[in-house]
C-alpha cells in the first residue's frame, strides 16, 4: 500500500510528464488556450494511461520478456510496434465511446481525441514502464512489479499532466491581457511560462515518501 | 521535373529556416527538450531523426495510393515504428553509451510530431523523391536547433563542449578563480526558456515572413 502512495505522489510532482520529462509537448501546447477544454483532454489522457499502462505490462511480461513465452525466445525488440499497436487501439475505443455516451466532450476534443495516439506522453509512460520493471522493488521507490503498481503509475502520470495542463491554460487564459514583446508573442511566452513553472516544480524534487 | 529543380532545392531549404519544425510549425518539441542538456546526444538524435523522417517519409509516399484513408494513421505508425526500432538497435550496437543516455527517448521518436505531421501533410501527396528532401530538410531543421539548445547547455552547464573542458580550471572558484558553473542549465527548466530566446531571436530575424 505504502508503495502504491509513493508511486502515485512521486509521478504526480516529481517525475511530472510534462516538467521533469517534456512529454506530451504538442498537445500540451496546442489545446491549453482555455481551461475548459485542457481538462477534458487531461481526462482523456488519464484514461488512455489507465488502459495502456497495464495492458503494456502484461505484454511486456507475458509475452515480450527474455523467456517469457517458450525457452530462449527474446521478442523485446517488437516492443516498439506492439506498444504503438494497443495505444492506437485503445484511442480508436476510447474515440467510439465518448462519441457514443458524450457528444459535447466529444465536439470540443475534436481533433486533438485522435490525437492522443501520437501523444508522447502515453508512449513514454509505457516506455518509462518497461525500463521500471528491471528495477528492485525493495530498494527502489520507483519500481514496478505487478498491475497495481501500474494503476498507480499510470494514474499518478496522467493526473499530473492534467494539472500541469490546466495550469498552464489559467496562466494563459490571464496573459491575453499582457503587454509582450512581437517577436515573444505566441510561443515564446508560453515556453518562458512552461520553463518558470518547471522550475516550481523543481521544489517537490527532493519529496521522499 | 530534374532531381535538383529550383522547386525540389526550395522544398530542402525551407525548413531548415523559414519554416523549421521547432521554431515556426511547433513540432517534435518533447525530444528537443529532453535530450539537450550535452551536445553529443543532441546530434546523434538530430542525425536519427533525420534519418527515421527521410525513410519514412519516402515509403509512405511509395505506397500512399495503396493506403486506405480510415486506416492511415495506424500504417503510418507501424512503419515509422518499424523503421524505430531498426534504428535503435543500431545506436545500441554502434553508440551504446549515448543511447543509455537517450534512454526511452529514441522510442518516442516514434510519437515524434515532426515524423507524423510530414506524412500526413507532405508525404501523403507527393513523389518519393520530393519526399525524401522533404525529410531531410526537417529533419536536419530539428538538428540545428538541438544543436544550438545542446550547445549553450553543455558550455554553461558543464563548461565543456563534447566532453572537452573549454573553462580554463584556474577560472573557478574552488581554484582561486571567480567562474562557477551555472547548474541551472542541466536542470529540465532551463531548456525550454532557451528554446524560447532561440524562438525569440529567430522571430525577430525574420521578422516579415512570419
Amino acid at each position: 500500500m505504502e508503495h502504491f502512495i509513493s508511486l502515485f505522489v512521486r509521478s504526480i510532482f516529481v517525475d511530472n510528464m510534462i516538467f521533469a520529462f517534456f512529454l506530451g509537448m504538442c498537445s500540451y501546447l496546442a489545446v491549453s488556450k482555455t481551461v475548459k477544454t485542457s481538462f477534458g483532454l487531461g481526462v482523456a489522457v488519464t484514461f488512455v494511461l489507465l488502459i495502456t499502462v497495464p495492458v503494456d505490462y502484461l505484454l511486456q511480461t507475458k509475452v515480450l520478456a527474455d523467456g517469457a513465452l517458450a525457452e530462449g525466445v527474446d521478442l523485446t525488440f517488437l516492443a516498439f510496434i506492439l506498444f504503438i499497436a494497443v495505444i492506437a487501439a485503445m484511442v480508436q475505443l476510447v474515440e467510439m465511446i465518448v462519441e457514443r455516451f458524450s457528444p459535447s466532450l466529444y465536439a470540443a476534443l475534436g481533433i486533438f481525441l485522435p490525437l492522443i495516439a501520437v501523444n508522447c506522453a502515453i508512449m513514454g509512460a509505457s516506455l518509462f514502464m518497461q525500463q521500471r520493471i528491471q528495477l528492485d522493488p525493495e530498494t527502489s521507490t520507483q519500481a514496478i512489479s505487478g498491475v497495481g503498481d501500474c494503476v498507480a503509475y499510470a494514474l499518478g502520470s496522467g493526473i499530473g499532466w492534467t494539472l500541469a495542463i490546466v495550469g498552464l491554460a489559467a496562466i494563459r487564459e490571464k496573459m491575453a491581457y499582457s503587454d509582450v514583446p512581437k517577436p515573444l508573442q505566441g510561443l515564446g511566452i508560453t515556453f518562458i511560462t512552461v520553463g518558470l513553472m518547471a522550475m516550481a516544480f523543481m521544489c517537490f524534487s527532493g519529496l521522499k515518501l | 521535373m530534374s532531381l535538383f529543380s529550383k522547386e525540389n532545392g526550395e522544398i530542402f531549404k525551407g525548413p531548415l529556416n523559414l519554416n523549421n519544425p521547432i521554431a515556426v510549425q511547433v513540432l517534435g518539441i518533447c525530444s528537443a527538450l529532453a535530450v539537450t542538456s550535452q551536445l553529443k546526444p543532441a546530434i546523434v538524435m538530430g542525425l536519427s531523426v533525420t534519418v527515421i523522417t527521410a525513410f519514412s517519409n519516402v515509403i509512405i509516399s511509395l505506397i500512399r495510393k495503396t493506403i486506405p484513408n480510415r486506416i492511415r494513421i495506424i500504417v503510418q505508425l507501424v512503419v515509422v515504428a518499424a523503421l524505430v526500432t531498426i534504428v535503435s538497435n543500431i545506436l545500441k550496437a554502434y553508440v551504446y553509451d549515448v543511447s543509455v543516455q537517450l534512454s526511452v527517448y529514441v522510442g518516442l521518436i516514434i510519437t515524434n510530431c515532426i515524423l507524423m505531421g510530414r506524412l500526413e501533410a507532405f508525404a501523403m501527396q507527393n513523389g518519393p523523391w520530393a519526399s525524401f528532401l522533404d525529410g531531410i530538410g526537417n529533419g536536419l531543421g530539428y538538428a540545428i536547433i538541438l544543436v544550438i539548445v545542446g550547445f549553450f547547455r553543455e558550455l554553461l552547464g558543464f563548461g565543456s563542449i563534447f566532453g572537452i573542458q573549454l573553462i580554463p580550471d584556474s577560472w573557478y572558484m574552488e581554484n582561486g578563480g571567480l567562474y562557477i558553473n551555472n547548474g541551472m542549465m542541466t536542470m529540465p527548466a532551463m531548456a525550454l526558456i532557451l528554446l524560447a530566446c532561440v524562438i525569440w531571436v529567430h522571430r525577430a530575424v525574420n521578422k516579415e515572413e512570419v
